[in-house]
């Protein structure tokens, strides 16, 4: 799977103004929401049901990168949004750092396969200190776009 | 990037390895998602030796978050695990139980196949 076909490059958030973990969920899920992503949903369920994810065990693994996800009934097809803080958010990340890095992603419950194909994917390139270094240093929506593109093309990135 | 195990050993470290090998199959419906992924680093963690676990097309650290959700393993996916180390038994025991017979205490497909063989 690639970027392209799962991540809602109109709704990335170069610079998140939450400066706190449910502050920056409920900015990303409202980003996603008003890039008409989330079907009939509320914002709000979401938010919530994320939210409540993410105090089971934190998705924060380190390195600067989080990764809060859920599975709904009532969403259509898997999607993921990235917001980015300079300031880096306190994510109760398993190494203890703070997050710069957030991507969330949410999924229907039907269909577990593409979730997981999606996550591979995430996480193929959230392991590389290269891409986590571009991605950081990306400062418009534009730039993350490209960056994202660019291994698309590019696996060996 | 898996590092490289080291290939030299000295004569002791070598009596002290053990190194243990066998295939197991997701059987949660959901698959190795991060819920497992962690209950698996979480008990691959608990032993010294090294844990290993591939797909076939990658092999990957048994004990890394994130590279273990990078096998994308879903419903039905085999996956060879690897230990080596003192405990490298013991280790695959507890990490072979965990994926097919507490199948990470997650549910499995309803309408599943029944392998009657023999």
């Amino acid at each position: 799977m690639k970027f392209a076909d799962f991540i809602c490059f109109q709704a990335i958030i170069p610079e998140l103004k939450a400066k706190d973990r449910v502050g920056v969920i409920t900015e990303l899920v409202s980003a996603l929401d008003k890039a008409g992503r989330l079907g009939n949903v509320s914002c709000k369920e979401i938010t919530k049901a994320v939210i409540k994810r993410e105090n089971e065990a934190s998705t924060g693994m380190g390195k600067g990168v989080a990764v809060p996800h859920v599975k709904h009934p009532a969403v259509r097809d898997v999607v993921a949004v990235i917001g980015q803080s300079s300031i880096g958010i306190d994510f109760s990340a398993l190494d203890k750092q703070p997050v710069y890095s957030v991507i969330l992603l949410v999924s229907p419950l039907n269909n577990p396969d593409k979730h997981l194909q999606a996550m591979e994917n995430i996480f193929r390139f959230l392991q590389q200190e290269k891409f986590r270094k571009f991605l950081r240093q990306a400062q418009t929506r534009k730039q993350i776009e490209e960056l994202l593109k660019e291994t698309d093309e590019n696996p060996n990135f | 990037m898996v590092e490289k195990a080291s290939k030299i050993q000295t004569k002791e470290d070598a009596l002290d390895k053990t190194a243990c090998e066998t295939d197991v199959e997701i059987k949660n419906t959901d698959g190795l998602h991060m819920r497992p992924a962690m209950q698996f680093v979480d008990i691959a963690s608990r032993f010294k030796s090294e844990v290993t676990v591939s797909n076939g097309e990658n092999s990957v650290n048994g004990k890394s978050i994130m590279q273990m959700s990078m096998l994308a393993a879903t419903y039905g996916t085999k996956l060879r695990i690897k230990t080596e180390g003192a405990d490298a038994q013991q280790a695959i025991d507890a990490l072979k139980e965990l994926v097919e017979e507490k199948k990470f205490g997650e549910p499995a497909p309803n309408n599943q196949k029944k392998h009657t063989l023999g």
